[in-house]
């Protein structure tokens, strides 16, 4: 590694975690950090204007598995969606807000782990049917549930999505990551097999379900003290 | 060869019902800044519409308006009629189950499209763009899915745009942090910051001791993935920098196993930073929850525990 790598660049990587930190908006700190880093890998302010553009026209792509969902999600929560799905969850005797998260959990997983990512993500499932199920369900075995808890739980089933699609898709032959990792290092004289990708991240895949499934129950067990906190905070306040 | 379907006409009809959400919004009474709300969704619209005639730099322009109007408050939200709990609870009632159809008909076209699709030929005509294939069955399902929804709910369309845009005034200018950060992700890579902070890590590790090594990777492709936001950026500058000289050179280890757990560890960062935003910041602003990091703050222990088991892993699998 040559000695006189520029230190600069990493400006912007200030402006972002002290922004974040900070907590000042994010919509700010991002646009404040690219400005930052053009300015200081020395660009002129068109180029960096430029480039802000350019990206953000390349990148249209990002929102739309967000946004075209929406009008048919609005649509039937309009009608009752969150209703019909509280009651179904209602009506499973078994059904608590961990093992639901649990068996979402395996399913997201698994369903990734044979290439079909787009079963599942936080606007057509999260919001529409499994945060409501979640809330119904903890509801159904609790009573009334304050607010604080109910947000955690609704982050929880979030993060259940995030962590059932990454472990699972990295473990599909044919997904991008795969491909990408096999040509970086057939680039770099290094021969491997995209199957050995592959099977050797199963061990990860599985401790990914273990460790997260084993957090879930433990929260479903703690409900009860949850609640119980949440009151006496809400009573104090 | 012409191709039928393709990317753009998504773009096309996603700017032209932003469009009429920035319309609703410019004439809403009931949103204290209904002018500036309206032009923040109005130049989202324009990206989408007309972002790739434009000149790079003017549609800058553009990204820095909106990042001012929505990081100053000039986004705020209306009052938006809603129908009466025994209303909705009625329907559940009477529709029943079938209110899951038009979500699983997303679901399931989007998965048989983007399984079917590819390379779909009617004559000379190619049906389906190719490379965004999945994409393209995602906008199919939401359009038949639609259809489904109007049908049974027996509402006009215009319903479905105003409840849209009760959703995205929900998450507010949230919505284009994912598309800001991976423009900032672009300016990184062009910048040099993925070569500053290989440099950093890379230097002053002793690497002669495996436990170190490896420890210095999985950490190394945790913390890049949660600057970059992402571990595709990561991948590459630490596999050159750490991987392939020290952990294939030094130790003999074994690259697929390598390459495998040492992506999950970029994943392990993924859950752990506000800069993948589509991730973390997102599903936050879409469930209403007060606290934007709430589900960063759902998912680090996960993280944590499996960054750990993972160096753990690749110390034992890859030699």
């Amino acid at each position: 590694m040559s000695a006189d790598v520029s230190l600069w660049p990493l400006i912007g990587v200030a402006v972002v975690i002290v922004g974040f930190v900070l907590r000042f908006n994010p919509v700010l700190v991002v646009a404040a950090a690219g400005i930052a880093t053009g300015l200081a890998a020395k660009l002129p302010l068109d180029l960096i204007l430029a480039k802000l553009g350019s990206g953000f026209v390349k990148t249209r792509n990002l929102p739309l598995t967000l946004l075209l969902p929406l009008p048919i999600i609005g649509l039937l929560e309009r009608h009752g969606l969150r209703e019909r799905a509280q009651a179904w969850i209602a009506g499973i005797r078994s059904a608590t807000a961990g093992r639901l998260l649990v068996i979402y959990l395996f399913i997201r997983e698994t369903a990734a782990a044979m290439g079909l990512t787009s079963l599942g993500g936080h606007a057509p499932m999260v919001r529409p049917l499994v945060a409501p199920m979640t809330e119904a369900a903890a509801e159904k075995t609790h009573g009334p549930v304050p607010q604080a808890v109910r947000d955690k739980w609704k982050a929880m089933a979030a993060a259940t999505d995030n962590v059932g699609l990454f472990f699972g898709e990295d473990i599909f032959v044919a997904f991008g990551s795969i491909v990408l990792m096999q040509t970086f290092l057939a680039e770099n004289g290094v021969v491997t097999d995209p199957l050995h990708i592959a099977l050797w991240g199963i061990p990860t895949a599985v401790a990914a379900f273990v460790i997260h499934a084993a957090r879930l129950i433990r929260l479903d067990r703690r409900l009860p003290q949850d609640i119980a906190r949440a009151r006496a905070e809400e009573n104090q306040a | 060869m012409t191709t039928l379907l393709k990317l753009d006409q998504i773009f096309l009809l996603t700017g032209l019902a932003l469009l009429i959400v920035a319309g609703l919004t410019y004439r809403d009474r009931s949103n204290p800044r209904r002018y500036s709300s309206g032009l923040f969704w109005a130049l989202w619209a324009a990206i989408y519409l007309i972002g790739d005639l434009l000149p790079p730099a003017v549609v800058g322009v553009l990204v820095v308006m909106l990042a001012l109007l929505g990081g100053l408050g000039g986004v705020s939200r209306g009052q938006h009629p809603t129908r009466e709990p025994a209303e909705r609870q009625a329907d559940a009632a009477a529709l029943g189950n079938k209110l899951f159809l038009p979500i699983l008909t997303i679901t399931l076209l989007t998965l048989a499209g983007s399984l079917t699709l590819k390379d779909v030929h009617l004559g000379d005509l190619l049906l389906v763009e190719t490379k965004n294939v999945t994409l393209i069955s995602v906008g199919l399902g939401a359009l038949a899915g639609l259809a489904g929804a109007l049908w049974m709910t027996r509402e006009r369309p215009m319903q479905a745009v105003r409840e849209a845009r009760r959703l995205l005034e929900t998450m507010g200018p949230a919505v284009i942090l994912p598309q800001m950060l991976a423009t900032l992700g672009l300016l990184f890579t062009d910048a040099g910051v993925g070569r500053a902070v290989a440099h950093l890590t890379t230097s002053n590790i002793p690497v002669d001791n495996a436990w170190f090594a490896v420890t210095a990777y999985a950490l190394g492709m945790a913390l890049f993935t949660m600057v970059m936001g992402n571990a595709f950026a990561a991948f590459p500058v630490m596999t050159a920098g750490i991987g392939i000289p020290i952990l294939l050179g030094m130790h003999h280890g074994n690259a697929a196993t390598m390459a495998a757990i040492g992506m999950f560890c970029g994943y392990c960062g993924t859950l752990m930073t506000p800069m993948a935003a589509n991730f973390n910041i997102i599903p936050a602003a879409l469930l209403e929850l007060k606290d934007k990091n709430a589900v960063i703050r759902a998912q680090w222990p996960t993280a944590l525990v499996l960054l750990g088991v993972n160096i753990v892993l690749l110390r034992f699998l890859m030699f």
